[in-house]
């Protein structure tokens, strides 16, 4: 008896001693105080030090766009940092260019605040906000996609231009313990400043995609912030070229709609990709687009047709119907959005039919 | 206990008795981070700081608590115990002042808690019966021979980085070759002195 007594006092007693000097250490050596946080020089935080940048900026409402959720994985974070951050760690240096580096770029989810900071971010960041929005109506387009579109909560307003995207958060559920933010380009026009439309994609143990496909119903509430990105409608009267394959076909659509809205004259030819007939969605849509819009013509490319499928449209892939039907003259641009072999080869058809690589923008995922 | 001079306790924790290549202890980091030798230098470092500090400790918890109190059995978990806390401590210490050293280290240093060579000096110097300067002796020697011979298979695994190796024997399995034949050339040393 004693000697159990003696065994339990003991370790508790060494333990407790250990516990104690740890709680020490945190309250001296964890503890960096407050400091500063000044952003473009003008606006000024006083924060709580030993955080990452990232999450410091998130608690003051301010979104840098990260995919990974702060892991160090996806490289999208990045900010200018002008004093204060520290030495640039190994495990930045994979996603710094030399250029990045000599210009104080750094990942905001591994540079951790412990003194005074200035940082330079693009003033449209401020623009950016986070919605606890709710699910409206979560339509099939074809059996892997889903349109869901969000309501804002009463009152708030988002204000973005046509190909821009939100990230979407996907909590934890059965079967994901992490809580992760994906990107989705906005289908809607930038006129309803209270709803946007999602084109979701489903991917095999895609976490975010899921989520949204097994685990989302109407009614639910959803956490998204936004808009971000540098694929947008230009304002100008070029001929336009929009490419899409897939769950791409979200901006594109925000930028037709836009141009609906708006009653913009400018000549545009839409190719939308996919592999067979079932692959395709809102093509009634599409065409009754060709009536609408000023001088508009849409081009459905579906590379895996059989005899079966009677298919009257063009046979092969999105970057042959462009060799094709393309006529070779300079003066236009394109907005391509899609996977990373798809832009790769439709940005070289483009350019060997005299499009000027700069006027090729596009959004890749 | 023997009537060793703490300095020799040490050269021979270095070389005749090295935690890798005479016990094989901690073998789990020491083919895991030793690509680079800027790293490997690391956590050698870490794991000779973490050696240090936790034999004093674990000397002075075994000799004042745990034998007046004759609860010697309770040595492996109490042992553990300090350890974890120490490298937790180190952790934060690591964060503050060497941030490109903490992330470099990254899972590895949560990891100094379970690498066995930590847990084997502790418990190597109780077996012995070393006194307290032959227990710092003997721990900072094995940190230093840990140290030495994680650096050493880092340089070796650096030039081999272009060699034409056979496809299976890629990664952990020359590494381990490799440590066989430089635990051998350390028999070399073991005439000089013996501690065991």
């Amino acid at each position: 008896m004693n000697n159990i007594l003696m065994t339990t006092l003991a370790l508790t007693g060494i333990s407790a001693i250990f516990a104690l000097l740890l709680t020490i250490a945190d309250r001296t050596i964890g503890d960096y105080g407050e400091v500063n946080l000044t952003i473009n020089d003008e606006k000024e935080f006083t924060i709580e030090g030993g955080d990452s940048l990232l999450s410091s900026l998130i608690q003051e409402k301010i979104f840098i766009p990260s995919a990974c959720g702060g892991k160090g994985t996806c490289g999208y974070c990045k900010v200018q940092v002008e004093e204060g951050g520290g030495p640039v760690l190994a495990t930045e240096l994979p996603f710094l260019t030399k250029e990045e580096m000599s210009n104080n770029v750094r990942l905001s989810c591994q540079c951790k605040v412990k003194e005074d900071i200035k940082i330079h971010i693009p003033e449209e960041l401020f623009n950016v906000k986070e919605f606890d929005a709710t699910v409206e109506s979560i339509t099939d387009l074809t059996s892997v996609i889903k349109l869901v579109r969000i309501k804002l909560p009463e009152g708030e307003e988002i204000n973005f231009k046509s190909g821009q995207y939100v990230q979407l958060k996907a909590p934890l559920y059965e079967g994901n313990d992490e809580e992760v933010y994906r990107a989705y380009s906005i289908a809607s026009a930038p006129s309803d400043k209270n709803h946007i439309d999602l084109v979701i994609g489903y991917v095999p143990e895609g976490i975010a995609t899921t989520y949204v496909h097994h685990h989302l119903n109407v009614g639910d509430n959803v956490n998204i912030n936004g808009p971000y990105g540098d694929f947008y409608y230009q304002d100008n009267n070029r001929e336009m070229i929009l490419v899409a394959v897939g769950t791409g076909v979200a901006p594109i659509l925000s930028i037709l709609n836009y141009m609906k809205e708006n009653k913009i004259q400018r000549k545009a030819t839409f190719y939308f990709g996919a592999k067979t007939p079932d692959d395709l969605f809102m093509l009634d849509y599409f065409e009754e687009l060709e009536e609408k819009l000023y001088d508009f013509k849409f081009v459905p490319c579906l590379s895996r047709v059989t005899e079966e499928h009677n298919w009257s449209g063009f046979k092969g892939r999105v970057n042959n119907a462009i060799d094709e039907f393309l006529e070779d003259k300079g003066d236009r641009e394109a907005y391509l959005c899609g996977n990373e072999p798809m832009i790769n080869s439709v940005s070289k058809s483009l350019i060997n039919k005299g499009i000027p690589e700069e006027m090729i923008y596009y959004d890749k995922f | 206990m023997i009537e060793l001079n703490p300095f020799i306790i040490f050269l021979a924790a270095i070389f005749t008795n090295n935690m890798i290549f005479a016990n094989f202890l901690g073998m789990c980091s020491y083919i895991a981070v030793s690509n680079e030798i800027p790293t490997a230098l690391g956590l050698g470092q870490a794991v000779t700081f973490v050696l240090a500090i936790t034999s004093v400790i674990n000397y002075l918890i075994y000799d004042y608590i745990l034998v007046p109190l004759q609860l010697e059995y309770l040595r492996f978990i109490v042992f553990i115990v300090s350890i974890a806390a120490i490298v937790q401590l180190l952790e934060m210490v690591l964060e503050r002042y060497l941030p490109n050293l903490y992330y470099a280290l990254g899972i590895f240093l949560p990891l100094i808690t379970v690498n066995c060579a930590i847990l084997g000096v502790s418990l190597f110097m109780i077996i012995r019966e070393y006194t307290f300067m032959q227990s710092i002796g003997f721990s900072i020697g094995s940190g230093i021979g840990w140290t030495l011979a994680i650096v050493a298979l880092a340089g070796i695994r650096q030039r081999i980085k272009n060699a034409p190796i056979p496809k299976g024997l890629e990664g952990p399995g020359i590494t381990l070759i490799i440590t066989g034949l430089m635990a051998l050339a350390f028999v070399g040393f073991s005439g000089i002195v013996q501690i065991q």
